[in-house]
């Protein structure tokens, strides 16, 4: 069976992937559709979807386009998500390759430091983090980088550890390859399916965190996000449940399907694991 | 005696943890862009020079870096965590005095989303194949997915505004001087809203892991042989596959405490829960860095504490496990 075959065998990851393309489109489209910037006034504030034609989710408390908004958030949370979670993939896999490549007291000292990352609640670390280098995109995706990697450091030495008795192994040792060589050539490439499900999964995660931050008003104050417009709506929540109905919605939507996708990948990548779990 | 030792050992592992983390805070001072007087001034005192110098002198920030990392260590060793000039309190006064509605809520929320989620979980993990346990992991992913603080605006908009069920802002009515009985019943009726939105999310994580667990219990051979026996599957269901996998559930509740005191600042802001988390988020406000790292370095303890509670209750529920790991 092929790659695809096995990933629409699930049906929800094919739901998934429906709905991220849906939203990826979004994103592109949204400086073709509105090409003004979704922080401008448009209309009266205060608008109910539907009220004028043209405004379809309405207005928000400064006459902003709700769905200008939410186009333009897309882009936002995709990119940040996608970001954030390369950088923790770039702080992770290494940290925890040399940890489970070497073992002994380089991986006691590597995972000490990673348990002490484990204990720290993430999200207030963030919120710290944030505060501290002054909201901004940057300072977002480092923010969720930092208290987003060590999941990817656990899993990598894990799967270091059980590959680095093979014979393959061996026989690179016995060949004269360096230890570098050997990580990054022979078992690294042999860890790829697991780091790819987990990262999926972490895409939506980062998506979650950069919405709850916004939410709080740490949000860049240039970009548009998802989180903000909740955050600056909450507020006449009472008079204008819409302005915060939308944008939750399609958060919802982002991470529901990045969690499909990732269902999806790990029964296409692992094939055997998904028979034994259905 | 075993559990003395073990005890003596976690505390210290958790002296170093938190030693780690009050080193942290002063890297991260040190880090902010501008002045760290301003910043411990919580940018308030910025204008007034006078109030800045003051501040300079106390924490040394003229002395060279060992000596002030010196000095803010040794503060807070002696429960020193400086003085919020926005709140004009010490920041201590203020965590301890928000602490008890923080444990009250997710105290409530981690009970209720621990019973819930190992009921669906394994309702889920016996109706495996039907529609009826789909459904109920469709609805767990669902509300995994969901971000918590819209959960809890969804909620109010519902259950506050629409129907006018239950109070949404703050822990009791203000005003009404209820004592006694009807004061623990006017907070309770507070709580709902709250407390079963910071559950929700944490119920599905539960639900998700019970299952998984559940599932992998009964592939043992104890279960085989329950089987052999004759006995009802209701029967091997709850003696056999739930209590050998509630062990690895208890390990993971433990791991869970950290975002537990993420989704409690989300719910209290929302909610305008009177704890530690809406501390924080008005903390983050009026910029007050120095109850912002006070309250960062609090919830970083109450987790420890709580990691260690699970974990002696591991312990506790498993004999097998002897000594420390």
């Amino acid at each position: 069976m092929s790659f695809f075959a096995r990933f629409a065998q699930n049906r929800g990851a094919l739901v998934g992937l429906f709905i991220l393309i849906a939203i990826i489109g979004m994103a592109l489209l949204a400086p073709l559709l509105y090409p003004e910037s979704p922080w401008r006034m448009v209309q009266r504030p205060f608008l109910a979807p539907m009220e004028v034609e043209g405004f379809w989710l309405g207005t928000d408390t400064m006459g902003r386009d709700v769905a200008a908004g939410l186009m333009h958030g897309a882009w936002v949370s995709l990119l940040i998500g996608l970001v954030s979670t390369t950088v923790a993939l770039l702080i992770g896999v290494p940290l925890g390759a040399v940890a489970g490549y070497y073992g002994g007291l380089v991986d006691d000292g590597l995972m000490r430091f990673t348990e002490f990352f484990q204990t720290i609640p993430n999200f207030a670390l963030a919120i710290v983090l944030v505060a501290i280098m002054q909201p901004s995109v940057v300072s977002i995706v480092l923010a969720i980088a930092i208290v987003s990697w060590p999941p990817v450091a656990r899993l990598v030495r894990a799967e270091f550890m059980s590959l680095r008795h093979r014979e393959y192994v061996e026989a690179a040792r016995l060949v004269g390859q360096t230890h570098g060589t050997i990580i990054l050539r022979q078992i690294l490439p042999n860890t790829l399916s697991p780091i790819i499900v987990l990262a999926s999964l972490m895409v939506a995660t980062a998506i979650l965190l950069e919405s709850a931050l916004s939410f709080l008003g740490l949000g860049d104050p240039n970009v548009m996000s998802w989180g903000y417009m909740i955050g600056a709506a909450r507020t006449v929540i009472r008079q204008a449940w819409w302005l915060s109905f939308f944008p939750g919605v399609a958060i919802l939507l982002t991470v529901l399907a990045l969690n499909l996708v990732g269902e999806g990948l790990d029964d296409a990548l692992n094939p055997k694991l998904a028979r034994e779990r259905s | 005696m075993l559990y003395a030792r073990l005890i003596v050992m976690r505390l210290l592992k958790a002296v170093v943890v938190l030693f780690l983390i009050v080193i942290l805070n002063f890297v991260l001072i040190q880090l902010a862009p501008g002045d760290p007087a301003a910043i411990m001034a919580g940018e308030a005192g910025a204008t007034d020079e006078e109030f800045l110098r003051q501040l300079r002198e106390r924490f040394g920030l003229d002395q060279p870096l060992y000596v002030q990392l010196w000095r803010y260590v040794s503060g807070i060793a002696m429960l020193d965590f400086g003085w919020s000039y926005r709140q004009g309190m010490p920041v201590l006064d203020l965590i301890l005095a928000r602490l008890p509605a923080t444990l009250l809520l997710t105290g409530t929320a981690f009970v209720l989303s621990l019973a819930l989620g190992i009921l669906a979980g394994s309702m889920a993990a016996a109706r495996v194949k039907k529609p009826s346990g789909s459904l109920i992991m469709a609805l767990a992913l669902i509300f995994y997915a969901t971000p918590l603080f819209w959960v809890a605006l969804m909620a109010v908009v519902l259950f506050s505004v629409y129907l006018d069920w239950l109070p949404a802002y703050g822990m009791y009515t203000v005003g009404a001087g209820h004592t006694g009985l009807a004061l623990v019943l006017d907070i309770a009726k507070h709580l709902v809203l709250p407390a079963t939105t910071l559950a929700l999310f944490f119920m599905a994580i539960y639900t998700r892991m019970t299952r998984a667990s559940m599932l992998e219990a009964s592939q043992q051979d104890y279960v085989k042989t329950a089987r052999a026996k004759g006995l009802a599957p209701r029967v091997i269901q709850r003696r056999h596959i739930l209590r050998n996998a509630l062990l690895p559930i208890i390990t993971l509740a433990g791991l869970q405490a950290g975002q537990m005191v993420g989704g409690a600042i989300l719910t209290e802001t929302v909610f305008a829960w009177p704890g530690i988390g809406r501390l924080m988020f008005e903390a983050l406000q009026q910029r007050d860095y120095n109850l912002l790292l006070g309250i960062f370095f609090f919830s970083a303890a109450l987790v420890i504490v709580f990691n260690i509670i699970t974990d002696l209750v591991y312990r506790l529920a498993d004999p097998r496990i002897k000594g420390a790991s």
